[in-house]
């Protein structure tokens, strides 16, 4: 299945002050405020008068701030940065009926995630994301993302009990995503991003993905765009094979690496829309808008302007909070500077539109 | 007939008040890793996880414990993330794992720190049982890293096996040194690099006046890569016997071993915690496939690292294996 619909004007803002537009936004997680931790403390303390109703205000403020915030930096298409959720499989997990929680695990230094571990059949229990969807649509003045985490890393990244294997345990994963994203798109989402960092960790596994995508996406219509994000991996080892998924975008890590991935997508040609990670979230130094700009003009060896998004490498949610900020603010001023060279003829595109 | 020992393989999980009070002394960034010029606090921290995690050993009735490299933030690599001839880049994957570990870049010549021998001491003097050494084998070590110092691959890996020959000799006394050597298996060193791989082995066991183990998971060798082990200077080799039992079974059946085997015999990277039961007949099964005599020491041990896991499965794991080598239950 293809998708060849454009999904991206859509999300053109009006009063977009250049003919060229690169899209720009995040792929999902930011700084959570401090005071949001202490909520959560408090909600979890019982000599504390702070019980359900006050947490989920406290969640609400946090989401819309954090919306706002993404408002300011100039963004495109924002997230709530995923306030409500603790982590990309915990969250999903902690809501599937047949995982359990053993304690936290390390992913890299002192990062940890509470890998959980699949210790019956999957079934959906109850909704995931429409209410945060909805929460920050009614607070958004601009178009909002939403990711959701895939089932190949859903099952990957739990410890797996049950399933003979984990492309069995992705299969059944995929079915409860497409009733989730099913419930999105009837609530109004028109940009969901599958988050598939696992991907790229093994030889084949994007043949599991592809069979898990095409479950999920069967039955969502043409107009809503669908992106697919990926990090930190081998993408020789996906590409070109993930072309052939029946998604519109895919997004990609590469700051951290110092683009030396980047070849990887220009042959052969890159067909669909690429969303380059032009921010390093693992680096509290701030980039300035010219060393952003430069690395965004790579992206147009890849693909021409028309196909290319601007976001950071990943989540954000590590950084501290004026710094995530600030990296957002300019890497928004850096795609609108590129955007009025694009306009004056000053940038050569390596890559031609198909 | 053999004696059963129980131990492990180290790079263990970090208790979880640990856990959060490092995250707090030492950051979230890729800057904030240990590079060996720790704070005092952060020092202090280490060392009494470090007491924590031995006495966790002794109480699962283990016979070998092991420091439990608690400051290894890179994992295998960490040997040459605090040495000063190399630079740590991005993060990159660990194996196909979902970890991370900054991207070594070795600049200059290596020179041995003591890093390692520094933790050793420091276990030495907490610990009771025998303490066994854990450290990356060079082949490991090297492919973990990116030479842009000696420009030849040969080269770089002698150079790797002697930074590692140089750290252990600066070990504290000690019987046992485990040599973790995943990329044989996972990255087959080629026919013509073989005796380079056998020589970087040979170099950093010859360092060690006690026995050495090299242990090989993520699946068996190859046949080749075990003929070179085979006839390392070395006094074990290791077996995945989780991901690999069949296939380990074989190359033991084809090629033999050597008089002492380390069997990965629990999942290091599931919580499903094994029984005593499925623990033996991991062992039968691969004992049954050996040559008549058999070995004289049997390591039971996780096939892999052990961080991948939740603290209470790791625990519950540990218990499992000094369960095992209880009298009557496999001997």
């Amino acid at each position: 299945m293809t998708r060849t619909t454009d999904t991206r004007e859509q999300f053109r803002p009006p009063g977009h002050p250049n003919e060229h537009f690169l899209l720009t936004t995040v792929v999902g997680s930011y700084p959570k405020p401090t005071w949001l931790g202490r909520a959560r403390e408090w909600l979890d303390d019982d000599a504390v008068d702070f019980d359900a109703a006050d947490f989920a205000e406290a969640t609400d403020d946090a989401a819309r701030l954090v919306t706002e915030e993404h408002e300011r930096t100039g963004l495109d298409v924002v997230v709530d940065g995923e306030m409500r959720r603790t982590e990309m499989v915990e969250y999903f997990a902690e809501r599937i009926d047949g995982y359990a929680f053993n304690g936290p695990v390390k992913v890299w230094g002192h990062n940890y995630f509470d890998k959980p571990s699949i210790v019956d059949a999957v079934a959906y229990d109850e909704p995931w994301l429409v209410d945060e969807y909805a929460f920050t649509a009614s607070v958004a003045e601009r178009p909002v993302k939403v990711p959701i985490t895939g089932p190949y890393t859903l099952a990957r990244w739990s410890f797996n009990e049950h399933y003979d294997d984990t492309e069995a345990a992705a299969f059944a994963l995929a079915e409860l995503v497409n009733q989730e994203v099913a419930a999105l798109v009837e609530a109004g989402a028109r940009y969901i991003q599958v988050d598939e960092p696992a991907l790229a960790q093994r030889e084949d596994d994007h043949q599991v993905v592809g069979e898990c995508l095409e479950r999920i996406v069967a039955e969502v219509p043409d107009d809503v765009r669908l992106a697919l994000h990926v990090c930190y991996g081998d993408y020789s080892r996906i590409y070109p094979e993930l072309l052939d998924f029946p998604v519109h975008e895919y997004d990609v890590e590469l700051a951290n690496g110092d683009f030396d991935q980047l070849d990887v997508f220009t042959e052969p040609a890159f067909t669909k829309d690429f969303a380059m990670g032009v921010v390093d979230v693992h680096d509290a130094r701030v980039e300035s808008v010219d060393e952003i700009a430069a690395r965004i003009r790579k992206g147009f060896a890849v693909v021409p302007p028309e196909r290319l998004t601007v976001s950071p490498d990943c989540g954000m949610k590590l950084l501290p909070r004026p710094v995530a900020a600030a990296k957002l603010t300019n890497m928004v001023a850096a795609a609108r500077q590129v955007e009025a060279e694009l306009d004056a003829g000053e940038v050569e595109v390596a890559a031609t539109a198909d | 007939m053999a004696t059963y020992v129980a131990t492990t393989v180290g790079l263990f999980p970090l208790p979880d008040p640990t856990k959060r009070a490092l995250s707090r002394l030492k950051g979230h960034q890729k800057g904030d890793l240990v590079d060996g010029h720790e704070s005092d606090a952060v020092t202090a921290t280490y060392a009494e996880a470090r007491a924590e995690v031995i006495a966790t050993q002794v109480e699962a009735g283990l016979d070998r414990v092991v420091e439990g490299q608690l400051r290894w933030d890179d994992m295998l690599a960490h040997p040459l993330a605090v040495n000063d001839a190399v630079e740590t880049h991005g993060l990159v994957r660990y194996y196909d794992n979902n970890n991370f570990y900054r991207d070594p870049v070795v600049v200059d010549s290596l020179a041995p720190t003591g890093d390692v021998a520094a933790e050793l001491s420091a276990a030495a003097d907490v610990a009771e049982p025998p303490l066994q050494a854990v450290l990356p084998g060079p082949y490991t070590l090297g492919a973990l890293a990116r030479d842009a110092s000696y420009g030849d691959a040969a080269e770089f890996l002698a150079a790797i096996g002697r930074l590692l020959a140089g750290e252990v000799e600066r070990f504290p006394d000690l019987e046992h040194l485990v040599l973790l050597e995943p990329s044989l298996v996972t990255d087959p060193p080629s026919a013509d690099d073989q005796p380079a791989v056998g020589a970087a082995i040979d170099a950093v066991a010859g360092a060690f006046p006690g026995d050495v183990a090299v242990h090989t998971y993520w699946g068996a060798p190859d046949e080749r890569t075990h003929a070179t082990l085979l006839d390392a200077a070395i006094e074990a080799i290791g077996y995945d016997l989780v991901t690999a039992p069949a296939a380990a079974a074989e190359l033991v059946a084809e090629q033999g071993t050597l008089d002492d085997v380390v069997l990965g015999v629990v999942d290091g990277q599931n919580t499903l915690v094994e029984t005593t039961a499925a623990v033996r007949e991991r062992v039968d099964r691969f004992e049954s496939a050996l040559p008549a005599g058999g070995p004289d020491t049997v390591c039971l041990s996780p096939n892999t690292e052990l961080f991948y896991l939740p603290v209470a499965t790791f625990e519950a794991k540990l218990g499992v294996l000094g369960e095992a080598v209880a009298p009557g239950v496999i001997a």
